[in-house]
């Protein structure tokens, strides 16, 4: 994760107080007392985070997990012996012994009276709102039984809904000022889109000139969605067109399910993080009408077939051939909000970007072309559906190049949420579907393509396959039950060194590309992987500067905090606890896969045999798995 | 924007930066000088200030917005800011503001049409003994009376 404290001015910055690292030293822990129970915290400790050891909740609102301390909403005042008022508890450190008390008639009326202020300046109906039951401004008016509006109520909405943008919808009437999304889009990804404008009761959360959304900068992450506690911010949700295309006995509908929703949308219904339903989301989105359901690691493995052949062909060109200018190091794509990031803040690395499409795009190409032709479908009948842990996604889509196939690749990018309301308009509840598997000719995928939905992920299963390749050995060999620990994690920025001291023979796929591989013996091979454009920033600020990365040869980049699994098409809440439990969803499963590298996957071998007949990086996947860039630059006219 | 207009003013940050520094509390006396030459901060200066000190256009932005004397609007070279709090009101605001607005022939919140004059309501000045209290830029005018006030209004350039 990104420096909690962020950017904000030293002036802004709430008092913090570093924890010291080894608390048996004097003055290393704090003792205080919570409602006359003796405890003992590490200085520095916040009473928040004091309380929530000691299971003493607290009502919060401008307080999220993965931010800093903003400390505005004051939802979370407690009575702090000594002091003249109430004190906020998320901003206050503990430095010296105290007593507090989280409940007495002071705190509840003031806590009260908060919530009613709050509620006095919401526009919003709880039943027409997508977050009807997950809200947190709707939880605390339950929690403290607000039922009358104390302070008055908002009658007529006061904004216009932005509605511009192809993956974030606004709706300023239900927001509350906790800038949530203010510090996401800032600290996590660095891209700046909103900040507050305006102040007193005008004060609103909006954009550079309030311009719409479409207008400005914002890579469409969906971060600030899954960080907002209201549905004042939401995606831009194409459930009535899929349900209108389903409902259509003209429209063959398919869905391709990327690997980072399976392992989240049982959080939809109730079951804790951690848990993966893929074989009964199958069922569920069969029974929904869906004709087929395709699985996007699938072309994961394919993406590592042509990204991994492209990284070759740039280091042959760079060290065999001694060419100028060969952009290095190679940077992934299958990110939509990283790409659209580059584009603004550094198109001039747009020669770094691989040309590969994102796995979501190439099997939109397929299901129109090859999948169409194999079944005798006209492509303008079928309505390709994509269903992503992103926001971006939706975006991607609607990228006016994306049209390969002659029509919309992909027509929908739908959200693990949207896919979970789906379900339960369907009358289904999931976890009680039996399990089935994926359909063919794409149902086989391998765990590499899995893993692609956590941070280090698309790394790990490009080094499985290439050290294989390039080698002759077995991941095994290499590491331990082929897991490659170095990527693996959620520390912001990664860096792995893998020596190469054997070389194998070229396997049959790249003859045509490399005479042999002695040029890569005793070499190493230097990677790294980021994930949150906060990190991305530093990864390439520091290659601008010539530093380590620049070095690299691949580098991984992910948009959102987590990699994919934390994507902002999740279901909320996403915190640090909630993205461990999904990853390891994922790596478990990968795990228990027969098949977990992308070049062993014989429908990938098949596709080339059948479709892609000149190979990896060759001319018909170059017009249909291969894309190209926009440099944008970040200037607003 | 031409594209000279905009070197010109790229430059003029530039410059401003060097001399108050590229952190972020720099960022209200170079807004403040930008105001003072170009009576609003345009959106290509924003754009250009934010660059330079390494934070987001739409931070520049909200803290124009948030300070009265800062404008992301073009404005007249005169600003003319009437209290409009309780102490003034009791003491006759409105029938000065209605006098000015007579005669500049434009409503608060307006700009004449040779940019000499934009009229604007603002809270409390701090002479609420001596109301109905007006600024002019950064110049106070107490105890105003309509015909005083439109005296006044006249001789500005
Ligand atoms: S944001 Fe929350 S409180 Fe407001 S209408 Fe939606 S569910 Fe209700
Ligand atoms: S989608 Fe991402 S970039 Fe856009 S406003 Fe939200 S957090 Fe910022
Ligand atoms: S849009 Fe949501 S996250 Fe942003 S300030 Fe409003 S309520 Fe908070
Ligand atoms: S949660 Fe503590 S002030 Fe908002
Ligand atoms: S009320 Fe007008 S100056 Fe104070």
């Amino acid at each position: 994760m990104s420096d909690k404290e962020g950017r904000a001015p030293e002036s802004q910055k709430p008092l913090v107080v570093e924890k010291p690292d080894d608390t048996s030293k004097i003055g290393g822990m704090v003792s205080m007392e919570i409602n006359e129970r003796k405890v003992q915290v590490p200085l520095g400790t916040t009473i928040l985070e004091a309380c929530r050891q000691n299971d003493i909740h607290i009502p919060t609102l401008c307080h999220h997990d993965d931010l800093c301390t903003a400390g505005v909403c004051r939802v979370c005042v407690v009575e702090v012996e000594g002091m003249r008022t109430l004190q906020a508890a998320c901003a206050y450190p503990v430095t010296n012994p105290l007593k507090i008390k989280t409940s007495t008639p002071l705190v509840r009326k003031a806590r009260k009276h908060i919530i009613d202020l709050l509620i006095s300046e919401h526009y919003g109906e709880c039943y027409s709102c997508f977050r009807n039951n997950n809200c947190e401004l709707q939880s605390l008016a339950k929690e403290y039984g607000v039922d009358h509006y104390n302070f008055g109520h908002v009658q007529k909405p006061r904004y216009e809904i932005d509605k511009s943008s192809f993956s974030v919808v606004r709706d300023l009437d239900k927001c509350v000022l906790c800038k949530r999304c203010v510090r996401t889009c800032i600290d996590l990804q660095e891209v700046g889109v909103l900040e507050a404008i305006d102040r007193g009761d005008k004060t609103r959360i909006d954009t550079f000139m309030d311009k719409p959304l479409a207008d400005v900068i914002c890579i469409n992450c969906g971060q600030c969605i899954n960080r907002c506690p209201t549905g004042a911010l939401r995606a831009n949700d194409p459930r009535d067109e899929i349900w209108a295309a389903i409902d259509d006995p003209n429209k063959h509908v398919v869905m391709q399910t990327a690997p980072s929703p399976r392992a989240a949308i049982a959080e939809e219904f109730g079951i804790p993080a951690g848990k993966s339903m893929t074989g009964e989301m199958n069922t569920a989105i069969r029974r929904l009408g869906f004709d087929k359901v395709f699985d996007t690691n699938f072309t994961a493995d394919l993406t590592i077939m042509e990204e991994g052949t492209e990284l070759i062909i740039r280091l042959f060109q760079a060290l065999v051939e001694k060419k100028e200018g060969v952009a290095l190091p190679q940077f992934t794509s299958c990110s939509p909000g990283w790409v659209k990031y580059l584009e603004h803040f550094y198109p001039e690395y747009i020669p770094n970007l691989s040309s590969a499409k994102s796995p979501q795009q190439m099997f939109g190409a397929l299901i129109k072309t090859y999948y169409a032709k194999e079944n005798n479908i006209d492509p303008k009948d079928v309505v390709s559906v994509a269903l992503m842990p992103c926001a971006a996604k939706k975006f991607e889509c609607n990228r006016p190049e994306m049209t390969d196939s002659g029509y919309k690749d992909v027509d929908f990018g739908l959200t693990t949420r949207e896919l979970a309301q789906m379900i339960k308009e369907g009358g289904i509840h999931l976890p009680e579907m039996p399990q089935t598997h994926f359909d063919d000719p794409f149902g086989d995928a391998s765990g590499a393509g899995l893993i692609f939905g956590a941070t280090g992920g698309v790394m790990e299963a490009a080094i499985r396959t290439v050290v294989e390749l390039v080698t002759g050995k077995k991941a095994e060999d290499l590491f331990e039950n082929a897991n490659v620990m170095p990527v693996r994690g959620f520390e912001g920025v990664k860096y792995a060194e893998l020596p190469i001291p054997v070389v194998g023979p070229v396997p049959e796929i790249l003859k045509a590309l490399v005479p042999n591989w002695d040029w890569l013996k005793g070499a190493t091979l230097k990677v790294a992987v980021c994930h949150g454009t906060a990190n991305a920033k530093k990864v390439m600020d520091d290659i601008k500067a010539g530093g380590k990365f620049s070095e690299c040869h691949f580098i991984e980049f992910m948009a959102c905090p987590g990699g994919c699994l934390g994507g902002g098409g999740q279901p909320i809440p996403t915190t640090p606890e909630i993205r461990k439990a999904r990853a390891k969803a994922i790596y478990t499963e990968d795990e228990s896969l027969p098949l977990r590298k992308s070049h062993e996957n014989e429908h990938v071998a098949s596709i080339y045999d059948k479709f892609l007949t000149d190979g990896p990086c060759g001319h018909i996947s170059h017009k249909l798995l291969h894309t190209h860039y926009t440099p944008r630059g970040k200037y607003i006219d | 924007m031409l594209v000279m207009e905009k070197n010109f003013l790229q430059e003029e940050i530039e410059k401003l930066v060097e001399t108050f520094g590229n952190s972020r509390s720099a960022l209200i006396p170079i807004l403040q000088e930008i105001q003072k030459k170009h009576h609003y901060i345009s959106e290509f200066a924003q754009q250009e200030v934010a660059r330079l000190l390494d934070i987001h256009p739409v931070e520049v932005y909200s803290v124009i917005s948030f300070y009265a004397f800062l404008s992301s609007e073009p404005k007249g070279r005169n600003i003319v800011r009437l209290c409009q709090t309780i102490t003034c009101d009791l003491a006759g605001k409105y029938s000065v503001a209605k006098a000015i607005e007579r005669e500049l022939g434009i409503a608060f919140g307006e700009t004449t049409k040779d940019n000499r004059i934009s009229l604007e309501y603002t809270n409390c000045v701090g002479m609420c003994d001596q109301g109905p209290a007006m600024l002019i830029n950064d110049k106070v005018y107490t105890r105003l009376s309509p015909e005083k006030a439109v005296e006044i209004i006249n001789e500005i350039k």
